[in-house]
């Protein structure tokens, strides 16, 4: 079975802190990670690729220093790993990501499946494996907390909802994004490191996808984000004492009076 | 001062014990579990094998590859540790003096993770006389059959593969020793009740007791009558290990203390800017780094081949195991009432580090060789 799995490297996120003045997220001296939902769509690949054989390949979009997200991914038990990488890439929205992602899966040797984390925990937009789908025209499925049974034809997943899970066949190929409840990532393993250490990394450009220019990049995204702030924290509550039913009668007159 | 690669071994050796074996380390020291699951994480991440030859399926690394992933996860939970460290020490006879149809029969297994491992000497009436060992292994064809009863065996009952070291001729006393591999399941090989200990609660201990239990002749160690010089270099070779179990169990009872010092206020500021407190700290520090370095220098000694490191191992066993004893009953006196609650984790520090001062020769052991060796070097200038 021949697995794609997108990644994403973000900044850690326990030491995420905004720029006051441009509300942006400080980069400079924050370590970056792999996106941790995408660390279940790794771990659920290379048990795919364990449990069925195959290979799995894993790619992102992303500056040079993705590199090192790719190499930790190889250690992981990925077996291929592709960066896109180009200037022109940058101010990518989700749409523009995900065609630029489509156009790289489009030059790999063909797929049965593609998994993707839930969403990237830096954006939190969960647009862009369904993007992708979009853009290859195929079936997906979001959410994925459990694959129940999958062979080279179709696949039978528990989809994850607010109330339950939905059973959802699909047939392959397909993208699935994934939940933190499908697994458990594995640790990595010294001779993984070492493998990847010394794994080589494709490097494409736009060109060597192929990809409409004019839909690439800050040009190719119809999203344009407006302001981005930090909302106000919320402001201590008031603490009332007295006799409870003094307390009651004056939370009431307190609820009457915001107009709740 | 680490090479790439061992930097790579303590980075992953630590992400194991902070992400895998903290949360759960209580756990295992309550009901007295075997950590399975955290030795198959480490067996997994290839832990197993950082001191053993690639041609064995390992990593190529040292002695002190052993004692970094030791320390780490010792800093987490010493007991689950000893799974790890307890295997290294019944693989050291196979290691060092195992034939190649033996290092190639047993050590990929154990770079695996997949069996663990267990070194069997210590009898009733031989602790610290170790020489005084009355099991007994008679030549029977190709076969040798042994007879006796080990004690305090760690990883006893869960590990695969025990080397032995058994009498095979009792007349030459402790010149007749020989070691042997006994592989679990072999005929007449049994496991007493597990102990209940002070400390090191997640490691399991029991009995060895072979009757009349049939060991193909292939499974001798070396030659007959090299069992006690076996024990002797695989002991010279682990101490070092033991060291770093202490330097791991020390710096992890001084990470409590320092993180409630800053964070416990008592008089309106944390306990930590107290000079009482923060001269405990700096001393705590200290001797930390200084039973690590001499730590570490020990194991480079090994992994050098030096020819005897007796001394030296006895040395780095002594001092660390001292310190991580001083170092844990210091953090608790830091933490006061909460450091004796069991709800808080360092009174285990306290409970596991006694053990560091006990096994694998006794401190006071520790001492008579150091004593010996340096006397036997003054009549030798």
């Amino acid at each position: 079975m021949n697995i794609i799995v997108c990644i994403k490297q973000v900044p850690n996120t326990t030491d995420v802190r905004i720029d006051p003045v441009t509300n942006t997220l400080i980069r400079d001296g924050v370590e970056s990670v792999i996106n941790p939902f995408d660390a279940y769509a790794i771990e659920e690949a290379v048990r795919l690729k364990e449990r069925l054989g195959g290979k799995v390949t894993v790619l992102t979009m992303g500056p040079p220093q993705a590199e090192n997200a790719l190499k930790e991914a190889i250690g992981l038990g990925c077996d291929k790993a592709v960066l896109v990488s180009d200037r022109k890439f940058a101010g990518s929205d989700t749409w523009a990501t995900s065609y630029t992602l489509a156009c790289a899966i489009k030059k790999l040797e063909g797929f049965d499946i593609i998994l993707c984390g839930k969403q990237a925990s830096d954006g939190d937009t969960a647009q862009v494996g369904p993007g992708i789908s979009t853009h290859l025209d195929i079936p997906q499925v979001t959410y994925v907390k459990k694959i129940s049974e999958i062979d080279d034809k179709a696949a039978r997943v528990e989809r994850m909802t607010e109330e339950g899970y939905d059973i959802v066949e699909t047939p392959l190929p397909c993208l699935l994004t994934v939940v933190k409840e499908i697994n458990t990532p594995r640790m990595p393993s010294l001779k993984g490191m070492m493998r990847a250490k010394s794994a080589k990394i494709a490097k494409w450009t736009a060109d060597d996808i192929e990809a409409d220019p004019a839909a690439l990049g800050l040009d190719g995204s119809p999203t344009r984000v407006v302001k981005i702030f930090t909302p106000e924290p919320r402001k201590g509550g008031e603490m009332l004492s007295g006799s409870a039913s003094d307390v009651a009668k004056e939370l009431v007159e307190l609820l009457k009076e915001a107009v709740l | 001062m680490l090479t790439e690669q061992q930097t790579m071994v303590r980075d992953l050796a630590r992400k194991i014990a902070r992400e895998k074996i903290k949360p759960v380390a209580a756990h295992y020291d309550e009901t007295e579990e075997f950590a399975w699951p955290i030795m198959k994480i480490l067996g997994d991440s290839d832990l197993f094998g950082v001191h053993l030859p690639e041609q064995y399926g390992g990593l190529g690394g040292g002695i002190l590859d052993m004692c970094l992933v030791t320390e780490e996860l010792s800093r987490a939970c010493a007991g689950i540790a000893l799974g790890f460290a307890g295997t290294g020490l019944g693989a050291l006879p196979i290691l060092l003096h195992g034939s190649e149809e033996q290092k190639k029969k047993y050590l990929p297994d154990i770079a695996k993770g997949k069996r663990l491992a267990a070194f069997c000497l210590t009898e009733a009436e031989a602790g610290s006389d170790a020489g005084a060992i009355k099991t007994t292994a008679r030549k029977e064809g190709d076969k040798y059959i042994i007879n006796g009863t080990k004690q305090w065996i760690t990883n006893a009952g869960e590990a695969e593969i025990y080397t032995v070291i058994a009498l095979s001729d009792k007349a030459k006393g402790i010149r007749g020793a020989s070691a042997f591999i006994v592989e679990k399941g072999a005929k007449g090989m049994d496991f007493g009740k597990k102990e209940k200990k002070m400390g090191i609660r997640a490691s399991a201990t029991r009995e060895v007791i072979f009757t009349d239990c049939e060991v193909p002749a292939a499974n001798l160690i070396s030659r007959e009558g090299m069992g006690f010089i076996v024990a002797m270099k695989t002991l010279d070779t682990s101490r070092p290990g033991v060291a770093a179990q202490a330097v791991g169990i020390a710096q992890g009872a001084l990470d409590h203390a320092l993180d409630y010092s800053r964070t416990r206020v008592q008089f309106g500021q944390p306990i930590s800017s107290f000079q009482a407190v923060g001269h405990m700290l700096a001393d705590m520090g200290t001797q930390v780094e200084a039973a690590r370095a001499l730590a570490y220098s020990v194991a480079r000694l090994v992994d050098s081949g030096a020819k005897s490191v007796s001394k030296e191992s006895a040395m780095a066993k002594l001092f660390a195991s001292d310190t991580a004893m001083k170092v844990a009953v210091d953090a608790v006196q830091i933490m006061g009432g909460y450091g004796y609650m069991r709800d808080y984790p360092v009174e285990k520090y306290m409970r596991d580090a006694k053990i560091t001062q006990i096994y694998e020769g006794t401190n006071q052991i520790q001492r008579n060789v150091i004593a010996a060796n340096m006397i036997k070097e003054t009549l030798q200038k």
